[in-house]
């Protein structure tokens, strides 16, 4: 066992004994090293003002990705490379992606431009994107920026971004790998002991992290903490016991089998995208849209499902396809459709100490047609009110079975079960087969108004996006049915 | 010494620094990480940090008791304040009185500070501020404008202007038309929160470095809060994280209380507000209803307009009163109304006290005037720009509702009769009504609309500031004014402006902050005046130091002042050159002072409000945009498709700043119409407040096709400094035509019916809209 937090920093490896469960990469920085160039925005991982960029082995290959500082927990570094705005300048002279924000005026107020220089900094050595406005939108849908109104900071990054990776990061990548190399040899498990029973712990395996979890029901699972660091940095939660799940050997498995894909608990959003864009380009575009690239990053799809949120996004998708979950819970291990892991509100089919390992995403069969939308204020970086799935088993024009699911309509993500029966026989070219399908929807859900949305608009929504989809099917052309994404002609890389 | 008239009119010379794009004179620090901000200044040993706390069940009520025991009994507390903390007044009203720091018998909205808790973290303040025990006998809120309406409370008088006859104008045009609108709100959402920290000094004094729009006002009400003489508190600004008006006031009550609890425990004091505490305490844009009723020709030429506007003010008067004035002086948006009535009411309701915001009224004023065009124009079966230019400002035609002559209308023609060739506006709307006629979901949007916004602060004795610069025996030259730095460049404009006179290249302009002590009783960087003001006394004070210069040398070299010509940093002394440095010396020994407070007030404005005349402007800023966007007619989404923009700026001090103040006010203006919504529960509870919930434009929402360009001006005809035009809020209203095209759009689906659309334009606004022109019970 290790008790100590390890991590990379400017060249040098930081060796901390001191790490609080909830202390936050940005509290660390600001507070206890002076280091302010990053910023505290908003504090909930919404305005990217904190962005750092955290480097890892991915395959042996030095990865950065985008990280909100301000709700990672500092023991979530272990073992990773942190950069900060203060590390870009080298011999002297600014970073390519700083020079060309000043050369473009991309900054004015200069608050959040630390964060868009750090989100920057790692699509400037994210290999293989393709040179378009587009992919930087979607890079930066994480950072706000109040003041230019975004084209100058696009335009630096189309100046910067693009071209031969030529910095002091990379010139000294070799080190660096030996380095994150040398680090992941050492295979123990982390336990960070605090007074009064307190610890933050990184189980190195599966076995230990079941042994753990069980030993341990109360302990805080922590996967990404896109969602957990706002139960500490908003509801102001003590969260005494924290097992991060980062470092679990296997855990971020991903891999296609002959049916479908197959991913383990630690599987991020962005490294799922890729895999859920070759099953359909609408699951793409949702992947494309559920929070932001730093959300993305950290955050797993196995946490937004145990998670148990009703607008959380993944979980509609993955019903409506036949997605299955894998529990284990000491040495014991089970299976259940994804539908019926959701119970109620806040509610999940999850025993104390018992933790979910892995989520099985069906690929789409010939006959099968799907659609997916997302309805919310702002098309990037937004919380749902309306997330509508549907599968359709089709024979010779004739809907045969129908998995039809929503989110935001509900207490739970939740099959539309009278809508679905209704469409059984329904032919998508023909809208009056359908009529009574929409019309079913009434008695499916009792959807709340919110903040995000009025009941009657939900319900709609909810009608219309059905019908959408069923149009979309019928044979009218995606693009004149679309104000937005992949189907209305975008091209967006999925990485 | 008293302003050259001809020294603002310096155009054609060559000119070094004024006119070019340099970057932002921050520009490097900021992408370095090392500019400072307030939070990253390094704490005094023993800092403390201060969290306000408040009661979250309570909206409307009298406090029954409060029991902060368990508050000072949470670990790391040092001390909690309230009313009884406070030695001078319980006010950081900026006028009024009508603002307690802590409310001490009654809380008027949710969010109200009651007390603070000072501790020795952050955290621990936090944490502790969440464990009052307040009990409160609740009252039922007034929160929407109708609430306010109905109970006729209201938090100033009404107030209206009235030109003409408008009754008879009602009488006797030949055609009517009415309608209402919602415009709603607007958070700040600077991405630096307030904050502020105060240093208890010697004999009472206090030292707040804080992030304020209105240094000298928060000067005054801390001095007001600790009872002791405005000379004992010192105020400094470096920068903000953007202000946007948020910080004209709002920063007041927060740099107060850290000063409160400073002068309390004896030791610096730190005040950051969490991101969500922010938004829900502080003031936001005003929300409005909007009644409007108009006469009109068979040509559609108007006769007569009346708009009542209904202004949600909160629980406090705040800037209520100049906003409201504003959004009634912009009512006529860029059209002549030959009889008006323009009445406003300041609604009081139990909700946050809505303040400043970019634009200070005019966007809604602006918005009505453009939904009424939209409206006539397809009553009329017309193409709402042609009825736009038909109703425009000019000769003969060219006084507003208040009683200002508008002279430079030429502008505001030549703006729009270029974008409307540039933007293609003509072959597009053609291109969209056949898009429209085979496109039964998705249907396409155009609107090209004006901007004509007034330049001053119509509370007159605003429009006055004040600079201080010295130049140093070496050469370099140190500059001060009461302008704040925001974001928006004023100091590199500013710079720009002292390194011209000088001749010098600007890194010898050393940039210093705002700071009380240096430019006292300035008034507040706003109205976009910042440049018009502090750049023109900027100028003053080292023209008087230049032209000290001037007479020494003249003398001693004996040669014409003529002769003496300060560029390429050198001074030209005849035959002779040599450095600033060296004339500085030179004249330093010859006991010539160095160092020139120069002072500027705006000529040529006398608006009375009493009598609602005179004239409120300098001048007017112009511009135009052309967008146009697709709706979904299924889910009520959007998308910006294009949007071309032709802004005036006169003769451009900073071409690469303007454009930046252009794209960044149209993109903030674009959110407010768009995506940002901001949600009150019926109990009165912000339910957006915070960037999970409120969603300001993001990157992606901006779209590819966006082309702004600079009017090619022949100068502002007012004498401005180097005949510029103020730039920061005029373009928020570029982005009324994202809206009217959004209106346009909506028109498509039941011919010769008006849609029904309130701002903002989220996708459940736009659906209802659909709705109801399905139904065809629109208008």
């Amino acid at each position: 066992m290790r008790e100590v937090v390890r991590f990379l920093q400017g060249g040098r490896v930081v060796e901390l004994a001191d790490v609080r469960p909830t202390e936050t990469v940005l509290d660390y920085l600001r507070l206890r090293r002076g280091l302010v160039g990053t910023k505290e925005g908003c504090g909930e991982g919404d305005c990217g003002a904190c962005t750092v960029a955290v480097g890892r082995l991915v395959e042996g290959r030095l990865v950065y990705q985008p990280v909100n500082s301000c709700i990672q927990f500092l023991g979530m570094l272990d073992g990773a490379e942190l950069v900060t705005v203060e590390d870009l300048a080298a011999d002297g002279r600014l970073h390519p992606v700083q020079q060309a924000l000043v050369d473009h005026h991309g900054s004015q107020c200069g608050f959040c431009t630390p964060g868009f220089v750090m989100s920057l900094f790692t699509l400037y050595h994210a290999p293989e994107t393709p040179a378009t406005r587009k992919t930087v939108t979607d890079w930066l849908a994480g950072n706000l920026c109040r003041c230019t109104g975004y084209r100058p900071i696009v335009d630096a990054a189309m100046a910067a971004c693009f071209s031969e990776i030529d910095d002091a990061f990379s010139r000294r990548a070799a080190e660096t790998v030996a380095a994150l190399e040398a680090m992941e040899r050492d295979t123990r498990d982390v336990v960070i002991a605090q007074e009064g029973g307190g610890f933050f712990a990184v189980p190195a395996t599966l076995d230990a992290l079941a042994e753990l979890t069980e030993r341990h029901p109360d302990a805080t699972l922590v996967a990404g903490a896109t969602d957990v660091g706002l139960w500490v940095t908003k509801q102001l939660r003590e969260l005494p016991q924290v097992i991060w799940l980062g470092r679990v050997r296997d855990l971020d498995r991903i891999e296609e089998t002959p049916g479908g894909v197959l991913m383990g608990a630690g599987t991020t959003f962005a490294a799922a995208h890729p895999y859920m864009a070759r099953i359909d380009p609408d699951l793409g575009e949702l992947w494309r849209r559920i929070g932001s690239r730093q959300v993305r990053a950290s955050g797993t799809v196995c946490g937004n499902i145990a998670n148990g949120s009703p607008i959380g996004d993944s979980p509609p998708a993955l019903i409506a396809l036949g997605a299955t979950i894998e529990l284990r819970r000491g040495e014991a291990s089970r299976t259940l459709p994804l539908e019926s892991f959701f119970i109620g509100y806040g509610k999940q089919d999850r025993a104390p100490g018992e933790i979910v390992t892995g989520l099985y995403v069906p690929r789409l069969d010939p006959n099968h047609a799907f659609r997916c939308f997302k309805i919310s204020k702002r098309f990037d970086q937004d919380i749902t009110s309306v997330l509508c799935a549907l599968r359709v088993t089709l024979a010779d024009g004739t809907v045969t079975e129908a998995r039809l699911a929503y989110g935001g309509m509900a207490a739970t993500p939740k099959r539309a079960e009278n809508a679905e029966l209704a469409l059984l026989g329904a032919r998508p070219d023909r809208p009056a087969s359908w009529a009574a399908a929409l019309k079913a929807l009434a008695d499916d859900f009792a959807p709340i108004s919110d903040m995000r949305a009025s009941e009657a608009y939900r319900k709609e929504v909810a009608r219309a996006l059905l019908a959408k989809a069923l149009v979309e099917i019928g044979g009218t052309p995606d693009e004149r049915t679309r104000v937005t994404g992949l189907r209305a002609g975008e091209v967006i890389h999925a990485a | 010494m008293r302003h050259d008239e001809d020294s603002g009119t310096q155009v054609g010379a060559a000119l070094a620094s004024v006119g070019r794009p340099l970057p932002h004179d921050s520009a490097i620090r900021h992408v370095s990480g090392s500019a400072v901000y307030v939070d990253d200044i390094r704490e005094p040993a023993g800092t403390l940090h201060v969290v306000p706390g408040w009661a979250r069940d309570a909206t409307r009520g009298r406090i029954v008791s409060l029991d902060l025991d368990p508050v000072r009994a949470h670990p790391g507390v040092v001390a909690v304040i309230g009313p009884a903390e406070i030695p001078g007044k319980n006010d950081v009203s900026p006028a009024l009185g009508d603002e307690p720091m802590f409310a001490d018998e009654e809380i008027l909205f949710w969010g109200q500070p009651l007390f603070a808790v000072v501790a020795t973290t952050r955290e621990a303040a936090r944490h502790a501020a969440r464990k009052a025990r307040i009990s409160v006998e609740e009252l039922p809120p007034l929160l929407t404008v109708e609430d306010a309406l109905a109970a006729g409370e209201t938090v100033l008088p009404d107030y209206q202007f009235r030109k003409g006859s408008p009754e008879t104008g009602l009488a006797t045009a030949s055609d009517l038309l009415e309608g209402s609108l919602r415009i709603g709100g607007q958070e700040h959402f600077y991405l630096e929160g307030q904050v502020s920290l105060a240093v208890p000094g010697e004999d009472g004094d206090m030292f707040v470095h804080t992030s304020s729009q209105h240094p000298s006002e928060t000067q005054h009400i801390i001095a007001r809060v600790l009872g002791v003489p405005d000379a004992a508190v010192t105020v400094e600004v470096r920068r903000m994280g953007g202000g946007f008006g948020g910080k004209e006031s709002q920063a007041n009550h927060w740099a107060a209380i850290a000063a409160i609890a400073a002068r309390a425990t004896g030791r610096p004091c730190k005040l950051r507000l969490d991101r969500d505490d922010d938004m829900i305490m502080t003031g936001k844009r005003h929300d409005f209803r909007v009644d409007w009723k108009l006469g009109h020709d068979a040509q559609g030429l108007l006769r007569v307009v009346d708009m009542r506007l209904f202004a949600r003010c909160g629980y406090s008067a705040d800037l209520s009163l100049g906003v409201v004035d504003r959004s009634m002086f912009h009512a006529d948006s860029s059209y002549y109304y030959p009889d008006a009535m323009i009445h406003s009411r300041r609604l009081k309701t139990h909700t946050c006290s809505n303040t400043a915001f970019r634009g200070f009224g005019g966007p809604q004023g602006m918005l009505a005037a453009e939904r009424m065009m939209d409206a006539l124009a397809i009553r009329l079966g017309v193409d709402p720009l042609d009825l736009r230019k038909r109703n425009f400002y000019r000769d003969g035609r060219d006084v507003t509702p208040y009683g200002m002559k508008v002279e430079e209308h030429a502008t505001l023609h030549a703006i729009v009769d270029e974008l409307e060739q540039s933007s293609d506006y003509r072959r597009r709307r053609e291109e969209i009504a056949a898009f429209n006629a085979t496109s039964p979901i998705l249907k396409k949007g155009l609107a090209l609309t004006p901007v004509k916004f007034g330049i001053s602060f119509t509370l007159k004795h605003l429009n006055q500031a004040g600079a201080l610069v010295h130049l140093y025996t070496d050469g370099s030259i140190h500059l001060n004014h009461g302008g704040t730095e925001m974001g928006q460049g004023l100091f590199q404009k500013v710079a720009q402006i002292v390194a011209e006179e000088f001749g010098v290249s600007l890194d010898t302009v050393k940039i210093t902050a705002t700071h009380t002590g240096k430019v006292p009783n300035t008034g507040p960087t706003a109205a976009s005046s910042g440049t018009d003001l502090n750049g023109m006394a900027a100028k003053i004070a080292a023209e008087t130091i230049r032209g000290r210069l001037v007479a020494f040398a003249a003398e001693r070299y004996q040669i014409e002042p003529a002769e003496i010509v300060f560029a390429d940093n050198r001074v030209q002394l005849g035959e002779r050159s040599m450095t600033l440095g060296e004339l500085a010396r030179e004249a330093h020994l010859a006991r010539i002072q160095l160092s020139a407070a120069g002072f500027y007030a705006t000529p040529n404005i006398t608006w009375d409000r009493p009598s609602a005349s005179g004239r409120p402007f300098f001048y007017f800023a112009y511009g135009a945009a052309c967008s146009e966007v697709t709706v979904d007619t299924m889910t009520g989404e959007m998308r910006v498709d294009r949007v071309d923009i032709l802004h005036d700026v006169g003769h451009s001090l900073n071409p690469a700043i303007d454009i930046g103040q252009i794209e960044g006010g149209f993109v903030q203006g674009m959110g407010w119409l768009t995506t940002e919504e901001l949600v009150w529960d019926d109990r009165g509870r912000l339910r957006t407040h915070a960037p999970s919930t409120y969603k300001i434009p993001t990157a992606s929402d901006v779209p590819e096709d966006f082309r702004v360009e600079l009017y090619a001006s022949a100068g502002n005809p007012s004498p401005t400094v180097y005949r510029s035009k103020a730039v920061g809020e005029p373009p928020v209203m570029l982005a009324i035509s994202v809206f009217s095209a959004i209106h346009d759009a909506l028109a498509s689906l039941n011919p010769g019916a008006i849609p029904d659309l309130d701002a903002p334009a989220t996708p459940e606004a736009i659906l209802r809209a659909v709705q109801s022109m399905k139904r065809g019970r629109a208008g």
